[in-house]
């Protein structure tokens, strides 16, 4: 996967995640993938459900060592 | 694509804490989700946009008192709930700075930076003779119609 940028949310607790995530997002263009990281447990329910009412795809996450990791493409 | 540019609008009525950070992370998650946010705090919840320093200004007697009693900002807050002459604020503080949870004060700035609108009812600074030398900076001074009418454009409106 081409991923644009990294971004690094660990540690933090909601709402930060997903401010971080639009904030990232705003600087990429259309098709672009951010990957994300993160380890607020909320976060998969969180992120699917900003990416999707935000108009970007979520193409794919997992859970490695405790930390999520989530791939999502600019819409 | 687009993001829906739907709004989300709040009265903040409460000056608990935690319902303060509760009203803060669903405002700064709106707008994360792209929606265009109005918090309208009224009441105790203009407490929240106090300054925490004193601000000297012409008042009557009472409005002094009123200044007095009220709480000067996010750091000086009481929860709702076991907050035992302000030692239960202070332990919730605490253990949300161990854990890493945003506080207050850090909630209001991402939610100025990310252009929450917020607006300060005019009528309950009147009530509580709080003037706008004493709320922070960015704020919009308002009443009730100017809340109804972006009440009115959105799908998700609280009252905290």
């Amino acid at each position: 996967m081409n991923v644009k940028q990294t971004l690094d949310t660990k540690g933090l607790s909601c709402p930060m995640p997903i401010v971080k995530t639009k904030k990232a997002m705003d600087t990429l263009d259309s098709g672009d993938i951010l990957e994300v990281q993160a380890t607020d447990k909320g976060a998969v329910n969180d992120l699917s459900a900003w990416s999707k009412s935000s108009g970007h795809e979520l193409l794919e996450h997992k859970e490695e060592d405790g930390v999520f990791k989530f791939w999502i493409q600019k819409g | 694509m687009e993001q829906t540019q739907d709004k989300t609008t709040m009265v903040v009525f409460s000056g608990d804490l935690d319902k303060a950070i509760a009203s803060f992370i669903i405002a700064t998650g709106a707008a994360a989700m792209g929606k265009q946010v109005t918090m309208f705090f009224t009441f105790w919840g203009l407490n929240v946009l106090r300054r925490d320093e004193y601000v000297n200004v012409e008042k009557s007697f009472l409005d002094k008192m009123f200044g007095k009693m009220l709480p000067r900002g996010p750091e000086k807050l009481g929860i709702s709930n076991m907050n035992y002459g302000g030692l239960g604020a202070k332990m919730m503080k605490y253990t949300m700075k161990k854990k890493n949870i945003a506080s207050l004060k850090e909630l209001i700035e991402v939610a100025q930076d990310l252009d929450v609108k917020m607006v300060a009812c005019t009528m309950s600074m009147d009530v509580l003779g709080i003037t706008k030398e004493e709320l922070i900076d960015g704020l919009d001074y308002a009443g009730v119609a100017s809340y109804l009418a972006d009440a009115d454009e959105s799908k998700i409106n609280l009252f905290i």
